[in-house]
């Protein structure tokens, strides 16, 4: 199956049905994608698929064959992407697992919509699960992207 | 087998004029189970044409109306899940085009097909029915007024309707759930016998309370 990878064309000699987790991670050894729950439930291996969020445990190989995928390593070529520099000026992450999850939704988020309401972002970033809580500051990073004023989280 | 076909045609007249259209006592319908469907057969001991209509679509809703297929059809912004329609976890809105916002889509998470081992349920084209076609919280006489208005029905024909019902593929996933999910009843060619006969008999729909 030939998959363009964050820009560059691969062919992947994998059972079709095989998790694009698995073969980001363990083929091709892009691992900035996470797995966490396997169910498509906490949003830690959120890629996108020609732009589109998917979640990377519970997508066939077979779905991505002929179309883009890009994962964290591809959102930039250096991590210079807008997101990745507000989460580190906000310091967004704490124990970091579920972070490139959470960037490449509100990638696709803000590729759609590049100045959401909080109820937008609420809406987008409601499936991707934070278990120390950063909400507030993912959230905060997002609406400094997006130019839009933020109040902390205390809407 | 028990001979007891005795239709309750009531045929309430006298009350002002005003005459109260025939209806069936179901319980006087070949009894079956939860998961079977009636056949069109079974309904041709309603002699009245009109109230073989209501009765089909009776029978009809029996699949309308089952959690597989009202879920997707939700009165509000999300989706319902599970045999008590609880609300769909992780939290998920319709957004402007029935299938999700940016990063939350429906496809997402959700495939072409049932996912055996997560357990994510899957189907071609997996979307919400549009809020015109919401049946959560309507009477089955809403819901078949709903189903025969092009404006509240994607513009579709009672042929397309019948065709939709008999052969689209998301409708399908209602008989082939996946996982420990329990399928609506019948099969989904019954599902479309069903609402061909109902066409064929006028498309006539229950009355009921509002």
């Amino acid at each position: 199956m030939k998959i363009k990878i964050n820009g560059v064309d691969k062919t992947l000699d994998v059972d079709p049905e095989m998790p694009l987790l698995w073969a980001l991670r363990d083929v091709l050894g892009l691992t900035g994608t996470k797995y966490g729950c396997g169910e498509a439930l906490c949003g830690a291996c959120t890629v996108h698929l020609d732009g589109h969020a998917v979640r990377a445990c519970v997508t066939p190989v077979r779905r991505a064959e002929g179309r883009a995928v890009t994962t964290i390593e591809g959102l930039s070529a250096d991590g210079s992407h807008p997101l990745q520099q507000a989460w580190l000026e906000l310091r967004v992450p704490q124990c970091g697992f579920c972070q490139a999850g959470q960037i490449m939704t509100a990638a696709a988020l803000l590729a759609v919509k590049p100045k959401p309401s909080d109820a937008e972002i609420d809406q987008s970033m409601a499936g991707n699960i934070c278990r120390c809580g950063t909400y507030t500051r993912i959230r905060s990073a997002i609406k400094k992207v997006a130019g839009v004023p933020d109040d902390g989280g205390n809407q | 087998m028990p001979m007891r076909w005795v239709l309750f045609v009531l045929a309430v007249a006298g009350c002002g004029g005003k005459q109260q259209p025939p209806t069936v006592d179901r319980g006087a319908l070949r009894a079956v189970g939860p998961s079977e469907l009636r056949t069109v057969a079974d309904f041709d001991v309603v002699g009245d044409r009109g109230a073989r209509s209501r009765a089909l679509f009776g029978e009809m809703a029996r699949v309308l109306t089952h959690p597989r297929c009202i879920n997707c059809h939700p009165n509000g912004d999300s989706p319902h899940q599970r045999m008590a329609m609880e609300l769909h976890d992780p939290p998920v809105v319709r957004g402007p085009a029935d299938n999700g916002v940016p990063g939350m889509e429906c496809t997402t998470c959700h495939q072409d097909r049932n996912q055996e081992l997560t357990r994510v349920p899957g189907a071609p084209k997996w979307h919400l029915a549009p809020l015109e076609m919401a049946w959560v919280g309507r009477s089955i006489g809403q819901i078949c007024n709903q189903i025969k208005d092009p404006n509240r029905n994607g513009g579709k024909t009672l042929e397309q309707i019948v065709e939709h019902n008999g052969h689209d593929e998301l409708v399908a996933w209602g008989w082939n759930p996946g996982a420990d999910r329990e399928p609506a009843p019948g099969t989904q060619s019954q599902f479309g016998a069903l609402s061909a006969a109902w066409v064929e008999t006028g498309a006539e729909c229950p009355e009921e309370s509002r």
